[in-house]
């Protein structure tokens, strides 16, 4: 009885024209595979955020494939990876997610970069018992959505700390003003962080303006800046905007530094900025000049699969797979909840952007870089320790 | 403003003649939540959740744009305000309430479980107050929005209505972080909770009450608000206006009151089918919610459809849900094929798939068989 | 005193940015009566296309410097292509709606700025990522007011907008075409009667149109060094300014356009220094909303009747 109502159902829902995806998705796959899913902005303007983890995801899946595949509880398990778009909007987030959860059956979900859309995959993921890892969302609240969520990077109160830490300690400065987006909600938390740190530090806020994502100038702002004669400027924002204000600042005859998170991420910066970026600041996941092993060997892989040097979301995606697979190596089973048990128990582990132990919030603990701009190249300043 | 006006069947009277179509919108509604959603898998169960909040939106601006030839491009953002206003409500109430911004809905409410609830509960009830709050605010909203209509025309209107979207986007980046302590929540006064609705980061925590049963009840109290305006001395009255304003004023119709009557009905019906929004599972509500890129979606929709066609607005509202799905491939195409579709469509078909005609309309297809006919190719743009 | 001055250097910089794309939308408007919502993307394939020759030339030439006409070949390269396109978009998307009602125009023009954009955004046409501009102009500074600097490219921008502004008033009232262009725009029925070529009227008025885009996003590449990937919500803000300066100066009127263009550079950038810089959107839209509110057809403009 109840199979002829679930088909003239189906056939009700065939006539309503949604035929092709009301059928149900079980195309059986060889008992050894495993699939973890990825939702990320492969396209529209937030691409380069994606295709950059996901580079990083499938350098880890490929290279575990490679090694034979995952050991789950005794039997051997071959990866396959399923990536999905997003087009960085939070509203297509539960959609993606529901479809890799529930058509493509996927045993672990990670992503996205950005926070405002990993807030919405995370509710889906806590609903269905399937756990999360998002590589590089550093809004808090993230990992508050529930007991499957997990991040591998830092979060905003702490790189607002960071780079705090480091105008005040390391460039001993005092008088800091603020540029930030106030599209971007990871600009307006690292504003906020950024500022709570560094006057609890001693220092001062000179001015604080706003912009908006794809303004182009900045001449109001900078000269209202300009006039409270700051030391340092807090700009974070992404590397798409930096480089028009850092140009611009240099023309308004501004020489201070100019200090940043991890959204100035990118090659273009540089590209772009030209030496209006010199002498500048940002705080990072990791640095690919760092001498450690773990960093030099991902480097040069990464160049040999794809060319070019790996921005911190390519490591972070590197890590946050490879985090998922030491935690499957450790599960008694691959069923959601021991799954999230093993990830929620991993303590030390080696991974290219630092040593990753998932505390209480499931927030990946470790230090963050600073990465400053001399002589044509980014180069390691420093590493912040995280506050115990 | 209305007492000029000759005497017209009043808008109420004419939309709630006959309660019979509401319980048949309540049947298929239960009918969609517990016998549909429990018997298909949830990712297609989540495409026609948003297919049915794809129609609300479409049709409601059919109201506007089709039936009354206004051009408005702030349709999202009345969507946002109403999903504002209403997730803010049962957030806020929840909390102060029960200390937890959970749903507690029943077997109507939601996307998953349900076994052993019961049906209604007061969860349900303050979701279905929150929607029609919503619902409220953002037909104020559109009856602001609606008088410059006295004095703008057309493009003109277009403008004011996508400046008056990208306002509410700006104004609600600038509001707090959600409060989510219920400590801080009593502490707070009633009048500085909707401040805390999340700024850029999106409003994010609003239970999750939007299921099949909701979104479809919406879906047909729409339709039929919708038929019963375009087919009543009222939606008449839009019409006029829409084929020769000059005309319709010389006739004794009192252009401006029915012009501002379509923007508010158009803007509570955004307003609900925000609230809907808002309550999803894995939906963002975030001030991007509100742009004109989200407007333009809806256009898309009312004009493949046809302006004025409200069954062609839900065809339209399900082929651009479920296109991007079949396109996952392609998508970095897929905004040039739907733009081609526009500019196309706008040429040879100067008034959209459906024109003003319904889809059952057997005049509707008559340009199928014509098209060699010499009356085919007269192309119906003159007006 | 230094941020009066450097504040109204800027809005005068800007606003003569806005003026020059906005005198495009005004002359479409005049003509058509209808909003070509495609001129931004004209304006945004004028910055693009300018980027692409002249990396293209440099990449080629190899030059060790710049030579100092570079700058204006690769205007009239951007101003051919845009040209082209202005041409193309008019022929085969507008004019098959010459009689469709208005707004099938509006949404036609809709469609094609969502082509545009998303035809530039593949990989294979410019990409998803910003880039930089070789540089044409050196970054001259003129004078120096204690700490204010005037740029000389700011000075060529506020020039080269009065200059088109001065030169399409000429063009529109001392000229054979204008005359046209005026008849087509008070009645084309009776102009085409009258023996004027309706269609190449307006074909012109888009080329023209789509010049002087080209030359706006010329010089916004400039200026800014770095552009916007075509697809980005920055250029279709800068598109929906211009327009609001056009319909505040009174739309269809030329002068109107620069005087609207000033004003909303003025506005913008004196709103963003003195009170908030994070309203500095609200404060256009909202100057728009009151203008058409209190004086709908702006500033300059004659009201007219509707015509039955």
């Amino acid at each position: 009885m109840r199979t002829l109502r679930s088909r003239l159902v189906r056939a009700g829902l065939a006539l309503a024209g949604v035929a092709a995806l009301a059928s149900p998705a079980c195309g059986r796959q060889p008992t050894e595979t495993i699939k973890i899913g990825h939702y990320a902005s492969l396209t529209g303007s937030e691409a380069t955020f994606g295709k950059s983890t996901d580079n990083g995801i499938r350098l880890a899946v490929d290279e575990v494939n490679a090694k034979g595949g995952v050991t789950i509880a005794g039997k051997t398990y071959k990866i396959e990876l399923v990536s999905d778009d997003t087009e960085g909007k939070p509203e297509k987030a539960g959609t993606v997610v529901t479809k890799l959860i529930t058509k493509d059956k996927v045993k672990a979900v990670l992503g996205e970069v950005a926070s405002s859309v990993s807030l919405q995959g995370a509710p889906v993921c806590q609903a269905y018992g399937v756990p999360m890892i998002t590589p590089s969302s550093t809004n808090y609240t993230v990992t508050q959505k529930g007991n499957m969520i997990f991040r591998v990077c830092f979060i905003d109160p702490f790189q607002g700390f960071a780079c705090a830490k480091f105008a005040k300690d390391e460039l001993k400065l005092t008088k800091a003003a603020i540029l930030f987006d106030q599209a971007a909600a990871y600009s307006v938390g690292l504003k906020d962080e950024f500022i709570k740190h560094f006057k609890s530090m001693g220092g001062t806020i000179v001015s604080e303006q706003a912009y908006t994502k794809g303004a182009s100038d900045f001449n109001a702002q900078l000269t209202r800046i300009r006039e409270t004669n700051p030391e340092v400027i807090f700009i974070p924002g992404y590397y798409s905007d930096v480089a028009k204000i850092s140009i611009q600042a240099r023309k308004l005859g501004m020489t201070m530094p100019l200090l940043g998170g991890d959204g100035w991420d990118s090659e273009e910066l540089a590209k772009n900025a030209g030496e209006a970026i010199d002498g500048c600041f940002y705080s990072n996941h990791y640095a690919p000049d760092q001498p450690t092993e773990a960093i030099q060997t991902f480097v040069s892989k990464y160049q040999q699969r794809f060319g070019g040097i790996p921005d911190g979301l390519a490591a972070l995606g590197y890590d946050a797979a490879n985090v998922l697979f030491d935690a499957m190596a450790r599960a008694k089973s691959h069923s959601g909840k021991d799954l999230r048990d093993a990830i929620a128990a991993t303590k030390n582990f080696k991974a290219v952007t630092g040593t990753i132990t998932i505390n209480d919030q499931r927030d990946a603990v470790k230090p963050a870089v600073i990465v400053e701009r001399k002589g044509g190249k980014w180069a390691f300043r420093a590493a912040i320790e995280p506050q115990r | 403003m209305s007492h000029e006006t000759p005497p017209t069947p009043g808008l109420v009277s004419s939309l709630v003649r006959g309660y019979m179509p509401f319980v048949v919108a309540v049947g298929v509604a239960i009918v969609m939540q517990v016998v549909v959603r429990p018997n298909v898998d949830p990712y297609p169960a989540k495409l026609l959740l948003d297919i049915g909040i794809n129609c609300i939106l479409a049709v409601s601006l059919t109201m506007v744009n089709g039936f009354t030839g206004q051009f408005s491009m702030g349709h999202a953002g009345f969507m946002a305000v109403g999903g504002y206003a209403s997730g803010a409500i049962t957030y806020y109430t929840s909390m102060r309430v029960w200390g937890a911004g959970e749903a507690r809905g029943g077997v109507l409410s939601g996307m998953l479980g349900g076994e052993g609830l019961p049906w209604l509960t007061v969860g349900d009830g303050l979701f279905l107050f929150s929607l029609i709050v919503g619902g409220v605010v953002a037909a104020g909203l559109g009856y602001l929005v609606g008088l410059p209509s006295l004095r703008l025309k057309g493009d003109y209107l277009a403008i004011v209505t996508l400046g008056f979207g990208e306002i509410v986007r700006v104004v609600i980046q600038q509001t707090s972080p959600v409060l989510t302590s219920a400590e801080e929540v009593r502490q707070a006064t009633i009048l500085q909770l909707p401040t805390h609705v999340g700024g850029s980061l999106g409003f994010s925590g609003i239970p999750y009450y939007t299921g099949l049963f909701w979104v479809y009840l919406g879906v047909c109290v729409t339709l039929i608000v919708a038929f019963r305006l375009k087919t009543s001395t009222f939606g008449r009255a839009f019409l006029s206006i829409r084929n020769d304003e000059i005309a319709a004023e010389a006739m004794g119709v009192n252009t401006t009151r029915y012009k501002v009557w379509a923007f508010v009905i158009a803007a509570f019906f955004a307003g609900i089918a925000g609230g809907l929004f808002s309550h999803t599972l894995g939906v963002g509500l975030s001030p991007e919610a509100a742009g004109f890129l989200r407007s333009f979606d809806v256009i898309i929709m009312v004009v493949l459809g046809g302006l004025g066609s409200i069954s062609g607005a839900v065809a339209a509202a399900i082929i651009v849900t479920l296109l991007p799905e079949w396109l996952r491939g392609v998508a970095e195409y897929r905004m040039i094929i739907y733009a081609l579709a526009l500019i196309l469509i706008m040429i040879f078909r100067p008034k959209g798939l459906f024109g003003v005609r319904e889809v059952w309309d057997r005049a509707t297809w008559a340009w199928l068989s014509r098209r060699k006919s010499g009356t085919g190719a007269r192309g119906g743009a003159r007006e | 005193m230094d941020q009066f001055l450097q504040t109204l250097m800027g809005a005068l910089a800007i606003g003569s940015l806005y003026a020059l794309i906005a005198l495009g939308y005004t002359m479409v408007y005049g003509i058509l009566k209808f909003i070509n919502f495609a001129h931004s993307d004209v304006v945004v394939l004028g910055a693009w296309g300018s980027l692409v020759f002249a990396r293209w030339a440099e990449r080629t030439a190899g030059w060790s410097q710049t030579p100092w006409y570079l700058g204006g070949v690769v205007l009239i390269a951007a101003m051919v292509l845009c040209g082209t396109v202005g041409f193309l978009v008019e022929r085969l998307a507008y004019k098959p709606l010459r009689r469709a009602p208005r707004i099938n125009v509006l949404i036609t023009a809709i469609g094609v700025s969502l082509f545009l954009q998303n035809t530039g955004q593949l990989e294979a046409v410019f990409g998803t990522r910003p880039a930089s501009i070789p540089r044409l102009v050196g970054d001259r500074t003129i004078a120096q007011i204690g700490l204010v600097k005037i740029e000389m490219l700011d000075v060529v921008g506020l020039f080269t907008a009065l200059s088109f502004m001065l030169g399409l008033d000429w063009l529109v009232f001392r000229t054979k075409i204008g005359r046209a262009m005026r008849a087509v725009s008070f009645n084309p029925q009776t102009a085409g009667l009258m023996g004027v070529p309706v269609d190449r009227v307006i074909s012109f008025t888009f080329v023209l149109g789509s010049m002087l885009a080209a030359t706006g996003g010329f010089l916004w590449a400039l200026k800014y060094s770095q552009v916007n990937q075509p697809a980005d919500t920055g250029w279709t803000l800068l598109g929906l300014k211009a327009f609001v300066a056009a319909v505040v100066g009174g739309i269809g009127n030329v002068r109107g356009a620069m005087l609207g263009g000033l004003a909303i550079g003025l506005l913008e950038q004196f709103g963003s220094a003195y009170l908030s810089s994070s309203l500095s959107d609200v404060y256009v839209f909202s100057l728009l909303i009151v203008v058409l509110l209190f004086r709908p057809s702006g500033i300059l403009g004659s009201t007219a009747v509707e015509k039955v």
